[in-house]
């Protein structure tokens, strides 16, 4: 006999579906829509997207953004590379509360990530400013790269290394020859899940930004208080397009790598 | 060449390797056999230096080698699941020992050869592991392990993954390679057939202790304890008078004489093998059930539920205590 699957839940789906992904179709769709004001269809045009570079507000935006993603991904890949590495030679006990620790700042709530780490920064005398978002990324961005290279580390096991070790190899032959090139597709896309989530960080950026450290998503924030404008729809689509190509491209990476078992990031 | 020093092993206070005394000689095939759990890999992983005995020395050749990382040992593991570098194609795999020790690149290229001509993967050595069947799969291990021309190969049970058509082939494929090779092979294996096929002498164990070491026909004819008895081969355990003695199938003989017969009791089945075939018998008086081996010159016919006795002769029955 077949199941036949309810038709609430297909319902349910598609509604899903509407109330997701309809917005983000209606800020594509008017990206190229030639009419500055209006919310009806005037016709197509690339007008806005050419603006957008003229713009110097949005250029100095992204200089910020990949300054702060570029910098932040570099120290959070090498961070948390080495602290998933690390967590497999200590004791169970220690490995679940370094688990624990690693973890908190994916579910720690955003708004508190950033008044927190404003209220250390105010503590030390820090100015907020580039190097003070830099830090905030790094903090959140490291705990990304640890899950997925530690997950990576799981997958392969200890077997590799211990045959390693039987052929001869000392345990920095070992690191170089089997470890690193095992982990390495993990690396590559925990860096490009740590680069998406730095450039698409509002919240945490908010908190911790100053004057001159502007970055599209706080941009973006502020422009749309005065309405929004078709340039600012352009330049999500323009953000869309990048993060969803990144997240993409980490999830072939995470599936890369010869004879492995797929893993699966993402729900699809 | 090997010895094993009242190496004990416990994990989390718990004794998993009893203290365990053996001489492994120069040249040999010796088998570990025993059920799951009794601690075969723990003792070959003690050997190759991936845990460390608890009490007790390991000594190769005259070395001490208790202390030295698995690195620095002049020996190699195969692994029961292969663990070949899966980024590595067949020749980089068995290449990969003879680079970390920086042999020559001409000396590399001659070993790789020989390792793969040997193993008979000639034809596949710019595959990727992924890329080979597990028999296939199973030999680059092995062809990575002696490539290193160790003193020693040991081998956790390395045909455990496959069929059994494919395990009978390679089976007779590790002997030759051994006998060719002359190098020391400590097996482990819960396959009692395998076991005795293969090895020059096997180590019975059980719950971490040893039960028996000799050689397949001493443990086959005369097992040491009840579990050796059992656990190699069908075997009819009787008590009397307080002693414990097995007798093989093969060497009880049913008659239709009940009188003169040393037990008697029912044919409960009649089990046709083709060279042989098995009367099980359900013995009087008794709770258990023996079964007799008849050999194809035997043409008796035998019914089920038909009364008969069941004799053998003194000199066969083996004593395992009390
Ligand atoms: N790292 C470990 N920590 C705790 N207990 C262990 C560890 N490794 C093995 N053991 C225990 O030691 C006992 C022997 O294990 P071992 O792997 O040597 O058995 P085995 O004879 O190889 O069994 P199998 O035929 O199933 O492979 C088992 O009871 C197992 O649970
Ligand atoms: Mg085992």
């Amino acid at each position: 006999m077949r199941t036949r699957r309810s038709p609430w839940l297909g319902l349910h789906s598609l509604l899903m579906i509407i109330f997701i992904y309809v917005p983000i179709l209606f800020i594509i769709l008017f990206s190229f829509n030639d009419s500055r004001l209006s919310a009806e269809w005037r016709g197509f045009t690339l007008d806005w997207y050419v603006s957008l570079f003229d713009n110097d507000h949005v250029m100095d935006a992204l200089e910020n953004s990949l300054i702060v993603a570029v910098i932040s991904t570099l120290a959070a890949t090498l961070l948390g590379t080495l602290a998933a590495i690390a967590v497999r030679k200590v004791t169970r006990r220690l490995k679940l509360s370094m688990n624990g620790l690693m973890y908190l700042p994916i579910v720690i709530p955003d708004i508190i990530m950033g008044l927190s780490l404003l209220v250390l920064f105010r503590l030390l005398g820090v100015e907020t400013g580039k190097t003070t978002i830099i830090i905030a990324h790094i903090t959140f961005s490291m705990s990304y790269v640890y899950v997925v290279v530690s997950s990576r580390l799981a997958g392969m096991g200890k077997q590799l290394e211990e045959a390693a070790q039987d052929l001869g190899a000392s345990p920095w032959q070992t690191f170089r020859h089997v470890t690193l090139p095992q982990i390495t597709p993990g690396i590559i896309s925990g860096a490009l899940i740590a680069f998406t989530m730095s450039l698409d960080d509002f919240m945490v950026s908010f908190f911790v930004s100053g004057p001159s450290s502007t970055t599209l998503p706080i941009y973006i924030y502020g422009q749309v208080k005065r309405g929004i404008s078709p340039e600012i729809n352009a330049l999500c689509t323009i953000l869309i397009l990048v993060s969803v190509t990144l997240i993409f491209l980490a999830q072939y990476m995470l599936n890369r790598g010869k004879g492995q078992k797929k893993q699966k990031m993402l729900p699809f | 060449m090997i010895e094993l020093v009242d190496v004990q092993k416990n994990f989390a206070g718990q004794m998993v390797v009893h203290p365990l005394n053996l001489t492994i000689k120069e040249g040999e095939f010796l088998t570990l056999l025993g059920p799951s759990g009794c601690g075969k890999t723990t003792i070959l992983r003690m050997i190759a230096g991936f845990e460390q005995p608890t009490e007790g020395q390991i000594v190769l050749d005259g070395a001490d080698l208790t202390a030295l990382p698995p690195n620095r040992r002049d020996l190699n593991l195969v692994f029961q699941h292969y663990a070949l570098f899966p980024h590595m194609t067949v020749e980089d795999n068995i290449a990969f020992g003879l680079k970390m020790k920086k042999l020559p690149q001409a000396e590399i290229k001659q070993r790789i050869e020989e390792a793969v001509a040997m193993t008979q993967l000639t034809p596949l050595v710019k595959r990727y592991p992924h890329q080979l069947s597990g028999g296939q799969q199973q030999r680059v291990a092995i062809a990575r392990a002696i490539a290193n021309k160790p003193k020693v190969l040991l081998l956790d049970e390395p045909l455990g993954a496959l069929d059994l058509q494919l395990r009978k082939n390679l089976q007779s494929e590790l002997k030759q390679l051994q006998r060719s090779l002359g190098i020391t092979f400590v097996y482990v294996t819960h396959d009692q057939e395998e076991a005795m096929m293969l090895s020059d002498r096997i180590v019975i164990m059980n719950n971490g202790q040893v039960e028996q070491i000799g050689t397949p026909r001493e443990i086959y004819a005369t097992p040491a304890t009840l579990f050796a008895a059992t656990f190699v081969g069908e075997n009819n355990i009787f008590s009397q008078d307080g002693r414990l003695f097995a007798v093989r199938p093969e060497k009880l003989k049913a008659t239709r004489d009940t009188d003169a017969a040393k037990r008697t009791g029912v044919v409960q089945d009649v089990l046709y093998l083709g060279s042989i075939h098995k009367l099980v018998v359900q013995l009087d008086g008794e709770p258990m059930t023996v079964t007799i081996a008849l050999d194809f010159t035997d043409e008796r016919p035998w019914e089920i539920g038909e009364k008969l006795g069941v004799n053998w002769g003194s000199q066969d029955e083996v004593n395992i205590g009390a």
